[in-house]
């Protein structure tokens, strides 16, 4: 039997048909793409967990109150970057080129955010940091420049820790302890100029590994430089290991550290002297709420089962730099009135107000400023049993 | 007092590397094989214990001893699912099957155990040992596990030098096929050495459980640094991979203590080549003699 060739041409003529009639209301209502590149596996999985969280309930509102440019949903496209700089430029060159998202959030560790924004630079496509704090990333010499971030800055937070140890400690002779990686170079080089700034000179500069075990022979040479604060940056296992190395040798000596202890049980991992670490925070879900601080625990207690309160949102930075950021960006394609790449980054320097967890957000980002998060914004907090609460609030 | 308290720490950092490289000093012996995810084989044995002591609720011994167990049975694992049939293939593929299968039970407890670090609590690893009233800054725990290992070493050293048993071990690497004819059991004893393997890696992961975080890639830098250690030491002499292992600690901690832990690694694996370059068959080690 023969298939007739007529048929055939008419199925298809009925396919094309039915396409074209599909394609007319589908443009209006076609989803925008926000693309996500960040660790969903290994260590720091929890908290690309917690972007992912932040980011998708201002989707879910924003999507409620209509979406954006006449009615387009937003739709979240996750990429595990497993924390390695190369997956990442691989898997953000897939969400540009086939899932053709508008806007690229990602890098929670700041190596794959320096390889992932050159690539949104040469391609026009807005970058928006939830997390990295490298410096460079934002000042990135590009012009024009698409990476935004809102997010701590490691040269704000680095002057922001020498002045609160100064403050709080009376601080004269720190010394540092710090990752051996890109994070922990950009620190260096951060406290070293704050510290060059207000003529202090540090006692020493000590380096560990992420999975060293015991760091008594770094911390004691600390010791015997006679340093009076320590300076600690670190994610929250190799952080834990300084805290339980110190409590071996008995050192009682302050600690002001960025916010690596946050990623994780800290307490746990770090025993009785945790709570004895300052760390920086730009949001803490603790103490009094502002309007839009209730209303997202309650939307989170609502959407995630393992949500029961504030305790479960952690690490709180990553769910309130996402919220924050995935509304600002929302703004930002609004004022474009398009997903072009370009609109979307001249879109951001038209953000007038909004009113964030982190902060009410006046002209965020102009051509010269890409971070939204400033010195004043930060939170100084500490952990009390298993809890992240500003300093004194207790 | 900064040295004496680095030599301590490095003491016991070096008997972990040590007895890690124990578990590639017994496969290599038996079979000229090695599980290059032992590592893995030591997470396996962190994770275990933890799940049953704090998880379950179990008590100590019993939790360490199935822990333990379990860890045996990936051994035998290891060896029938990525060393066997490339071995009677005549392939060496098992060098990245054996790394296949570690990246594979990595992230098989990531999917189970979840992905934050955990802390394993031991009596052992409270209160830090003071002498006069001066704090060492090391936990008794820490001095417990030089013993462990220079006592399993021992044991090593003795069965296959002093047993029957521990002979044949041996011949059958010398040559296979005789050993067969001598009426040697090569199939169980080249399982039974990756057992032993996976065994020691699970010992030294439950003594290093305390001290470190819990999580599922704890095992990668000690994998690394125990296989360093069991070339240094000559991967031929149970003695040698274990002295290996504490100089490889010792050096590392006294690096730390006098030039800044900027200089660790550089000086540390700088070293190692060097003691290489001087001792091809490593510290410890003997030339390969093929009697014929």
């Amino acid at each position: 039997m023969t298939r007739s060739p007529f048929s055939l041409g008419r199925r298809h003529l009925l396919a094309a048909g039915l396409a074209l009639a599909a394609a007319t209301p589908a443009l209006a209502n076609e989803p925008i793409k926000i693309g996500l590149v960040t660790a969903l596996s290994g260590q720091s999985a929890l908290a690309g967990e917690a972007i992912t969280r932040g980011m998708q309930v201002a989707i879910d509102e924003i999507n409620a109150k209509g979406g954006l440019l006449g009615g387009r949903k937003l739709e979240l496209v996750r990429r595990d970057d497993e924390a390695n700089p190369a997956k990442g430029v691989v898997a953000a060159r897939e969400l540009v080129y086939r899932e053709k998202v508008a806007v690229v959030f990602g890098g929670l560790d700041t190596p794959v955010s320096m390889a992932i924004v050159p690539l949104m630079n040469q391609e026009k496509v807005p970058f928006m940091g939830p997390w990295a704090a490298g410096t460079g990333i934002t000042q990135n010499g590009a012009k024009p420049n698409f990476a935004f971030r809102v997010s701590a800055v490691d040269e704000i937070v680095d002057v922001g820790m020498l002045a609160y140890a100064q403050k709080t400690f009376k601080t004269a002779k720190p010394g540092l302890i710090l990752v051996n990686n890109p994070w922990g170079e950009s620190n260096e080089k951060g406290l070293k100029a704050a510290m060059a700034a207000k003529g202090v000179t540090p006692a020493g500069v000590e380096k560990f590994e992420a999975n060293d075990v015991d760091m008594v022979p770094q911390l004691s040479r600390l010791k015997a430089a006679g340093a009076d604060t320590l300076f600690m940056v670190g994610n929250v296992g190799p952080s834990a290991q300084v805290v339980k190395s110190l409590e071996r040798m008995g050192w009682k000596v302050p600690i002001v550290s960025h916010w690596g202890p946050a990623g994780g049980r800290f307490t746990e991992l770090a025993g009785a002297m945790a709570k004895d670490v300052h760390f920086v925070q730009t949001y803490s879900f603790f103490g009094k709420q502002s309007p839009v601080g209730e209303r997202v625990i309650k939307a989170m207690v609502a959407k995630y089962p393992n949500v029961k309160g504030p305790g479960d949102i952690s690490p709180a930075v990553g769910v309130a730099n996402a919220y924050d950021a995935m509304h600002l960006t929302a703004l930002a394609i609004q004022a474009a009135g398009s997903t072009k790449g370009d609109d979307i980054r001249q879109g951001f320097y038209k953000i007038d107000k909004f009113e964030g967890l982190i902060k009410t957000y006046t002209k965020p980002f102009t051509p010269e400023v890409h971070d939204a998060v400033q010195a004043n914004d930060y939170v100084w907090a500490q952990f009390v049993d298993n809890r992240i609460v500003p300093v004194g609030l207790n | 007092m900064l040295v004496l308290s680095a030599l301590v720490s490095g003491l016991g950092l070096g008997s972990m590397y040590g007895l890690m490289a124990l578990g590639f000093y017994v496969t290599y012996a038996v079979s000229g094989t090695v599980n290059f995810a032992q590592g893995s084989s030591m997470m396996l044995g962190a994770v275990l214990t933890y799940t049953f002591a704090q998880t379950l609720g179990w008590p100590g011994y019993a939790a360490v001893l199935l822990a333990l167990a379990l860890c045996a049975c990936y051994g035998l694992l290891v060896e029938w699912l990525a060393v066997r049939p490339f071995v009677n293939r005549g392939s060496d593929a098992w060098l990245m099957a054996t790394v296949a299968l570690g990246i594979v039970l990595d992230n098989l407890v990531m999917a189970t155990y979840g992905k934050e670090p955990r802390s394993l609590p031991s009596p052992l690893a409270q209160a830090p040992l003071e002498v006069g009233g001066l704090g060492l800054g090391v936990y008794p725990l820490q001095l417990v596990i030089p013993v462990v290992g220079l006592v399993l070493a021992a044991l090593l050293h003795y069965l296959s030098r002093r047993t029957r048993w521990g002979t044949a071990m041996l011949a059958v690497v010398q040559n296979r096929a005789a050993a067969r004819l001598m009426g040697i059991p090569i199939r169980r004893a080249v399982g039974l050495a990756f057992a032993l393997s996976a065994l020691f890696a699970g010992i030294a992961g439950v003594l290093i459980a305390p001290l470190m975080n819990v999580h599922s890639d704890m095992g990668t830098l000690f994998g690394l640094k125990a296989f360093a250690v069991a070339i240094l030491g000559g991967i031929t002499s149970a003695w040698g991979v274990m002295i290996a292992g504490l100089i490889f600690g010792l050096v590392e901690a006294t690096i730390t203590a006098t030039l800044g832990s900027g200089y660790t690694q550089i000086v540390t694996f700088a070293l190692v080549i060097a003691a290489l370059a001087w001792r091809p068959n490593g510290l410890f080690g003997r030339a390969e003699v093929k009697k014929v």
